[in-house]
């Protein structure tokens, strides 16, 4: 090993050559990932120290002060957010889940493969055209409400509560249904008592992912539950307010003080996102035996 | 596999026991209720939109007016600000997702690439209001100042590339649809290239494929399928964004060949005047461009879902 050209295996140019476009793709894609990472820490960082600046206590416990002046808060849009929230959620888990049980305990495989292609078009309509859905079915005529806002972002949830519901039911042993039928239980007692016990911690998990999902929405609300409200209400019969909209609501405003506060609650929107997306994603994780998914 | 029975005793079933009857019922119905809604929104959204197909007919997508005083209106400004932002967020988020997910499979140690992984798909998770608010308020100043009076001045003589310099426009939009699309393209890619059998990689690298080599020659070919379905997706996403773009591309009537002037997109010209509309007309008009975006994203996920759809089932063990 004298030189290079003296041992066969080195090669010549051509192989230098094809090393270094191989390293070059390598450091390419390298950067690929690096950009890629680089965006959402830029992105998360520069809302976190906006977000940190303008966040006050009265973010919490007061609501919108008019036009120009300062110290108003988005407490109508927190509770607002919140039960909108857990009334898609209401919907949207049990008619996930019934969807996944369906597509993979019932359902003879040509009906399976349309309803997982239905939830994946689902998914992928434009959620603005959801709102158009709802406006169209519940709020014209008879006005928004909490409830037409729910039931659009229930909309948006069902297709990810169900696929990722079908995800875990596929990985319950086949093993433990079979245990099951074979001492005579019946197959909804089956699924019932084995099967969805079996997977409840995946449906929790792709449930809060979905979850995470809708309680940043916009889209679906702007037709169905008020832009405008600008006091505490609980009750779904007439708009809730929500922190979604009135981010998008301040970003739309001139006022510079409406900034600040769209600032506060997209910091506070954001925190709650990414720490339920993280935590969802530890717990499965570490369901899985500690492979982060 | 996780399906129970043997095909033999399928043909029995569904059911033989009352509770079965009824569970098998109830989950149909929530399934059946899936494929409903899909069918109500065609149905009402087109429905909502005939007094405007009847009027304006295929005229609609190439007329430039929108003007609710005269009661004229057309789709082409939008449809051209729609395809010029979901195109260029596409052409910018492909590359960039694929290498990344090249990365994730191919080049990354396993410790490395869950983290980075989680990382990027984390993109997806922050909400398109915040990220349209960072967009208008500190993307757009960024590129106005410091990146548009660079490209106006190097790249000036296409017209995509002169006007005036201005914080909300297309370029913001085309921005924030880009860092919308590459979670999406780059699960879906990483998922893909997962699916390369190793048996193949292994030839290749056997026969002293360089690294790149087997990526071009294996990797690539075997998931172009794929990730044909991963684009679909991607433009999907982006074309139905509607509040962010709404928030950064500064809503406007006017005409602008320029990237760095307002403009408006489908889904953006659907949030900001949908409510507002003061005429049956306009608010039909409306429901058109929701149809056009309607019929756009369908035929996308039919046709990347019949892709995806393999992926999903091989991983679902099911037929």
């Amino acid at each position: 090993m004298t030189g290079r050209e003296a041992s066969p295996l080195s090669g010549g140019a051509r192989l230098r050559r094809r090393r270094a476009a191989s390293a070059g793709a390598e450091l390419l894609s390298l950067l690929a990932a690096f950009v890629a990472v680089a965006v959402l820490v830029v992105v998360v960082v520069s809302i976190f120290l906006k977000g940190a600046g303008a966040l006050s206590v009265h973010l919490f416990t007061r609501t919108p002060v008019p036009f120009g002046e300062t110290g108003g808060g988005i407490e109508q849009a927190l509770i607002g957010t919140a039960e909108l929230v857990a009334l898609a959620t209401s919907i949207a888990l049990p008619a996930g889940v019934l969807v996944a049980v369906y597509a993979h305990e019932f359902a003879p495989a040509g009906v399976a493969r349309l309803v997982r292609l239905c939830l994946n078009v689902l998914a992928g309509v434009p959620t603005i055209v959801v709102g158009i859905l709802v406006f169209t079915l519940m709020v014209k005529g008879s006005g928004q409400s909490g409830w037409a806002g729910a039931l659009a972002l229930s909309i948006i949830m069902v297709p990810l509560v169900a696929r990722g519901s079908e995800e875990v039911l596929a990985v319950v042993p086949a093993t433990l249904r079979e245990a099951s039928l074979a001492l005579g239980a019946t197959r909804a007692r089956t699924v019932l008592r084995v099967v969805l016990p079996t997977a409840v911690g995946g449906i929790v998990t792709a449930t809060i992912l979905a979850v995470a999902r809708v309680a940043g929405e916009t889209a679906p609300l702007l037709f169905t539950s008020s832009i405008a409200a600008t006091t505490v209400n609980t009750d779904p019969q007439r708009p809730l307010a929500s922190v979604a909209l009135s981010i998008f609501a301040d970003s739309e405003s001139p006022d510079p003080h409406a900034h600040q506060e769209a600032w506060a609650a997209a910091f506070v929107l954001l925190v709650f996102v990414l720490a339920i997306s993280i935590g969802a994603r530890l717990v499965a994780s570490r369901a899985r035996g500690g492979r982060l998914r | 596999m996780a399906r129970l029975p043997l095909p033999a005793r399928r043909r029995s079933w569904p059911v033989r026991h009352p509770g079965d009857l009824a569970m098998h019922g109830i989950a149909g119905l929530a399934a059946a209720g899936t494929i409903l809604v899909l069918v109500l929104l065609t149905v009402q959204v087109f429905r909502q939109a005939r007094p405007a197909i009847s009027r304006f007919g295929a005229a609609f997508v190439w007329s430039t007016d929108w003007n609710p005083v005269t009661n004229a209106f057309g789709a082409r400004d939008l449809i051209w600000g729609t395809a010029v932002t979901s195109l260029a967020a596409v052409l910018a988020a492909v590359p960039l997702a694929v290498a990344a997910a090249l990365f994730l499979t191919e080049l990354a140690p396993a410790r490395a690439a869950a983290p980075i992984r989680t990382l990027v798909e984390l993109l997806a998770a922050i909400p398109s209001v915040v990220l349209g608010l960072w967009g208008i308020l500190v993307l757009g100043p960024v590129l106005a100042q410091h990146v548009e009076p660079w490209l106006g001045s190097t790249l000036g003589f296409i017209p995509l590339f002169s006007g005036a310099p201005s914080p909300a426009g297309l370029l913001p939009a085309c921005v924030i649809l880009t860092i919308m699309v590459v979670p999406i393209v780059a699960a879906i890619s990483r998922e893909v290239f997962l699916t390369v059998p190793a048996d193949l990689k292994d030839g290749a690298y056997a026969l002293g494929a360089t690294r790149w080599e087997v990526v071009r020659g294996v990797v690539l070919p075997h998931s172009a399928a794929g990730l044909t379905a991963a684009v679909i997706l991607g433009l999907g996403r982006a074309l139905g964004e509607a509040i962010a773009v709404t928030q950064v591309i500064g809503g406007t009537a006017a005409f602008h060949a320029s990237l760095f002037g307002p403009a408006d997109t489908l889904a953006s010209r659907i949030a900001s005047q949908y409510q507002g509309a003061v005429s049956d007309i306009q608010i039909a008009s409306i429901a058109f461009l929701a149809a056009i975006l309607l019929v756009f994203s369908l035929v996308a996920n039919v046709g990347a879902g019949l892709v995806v759809g393999r992926l999903q089932r091989r991983r679902l063990g099911v037929r």
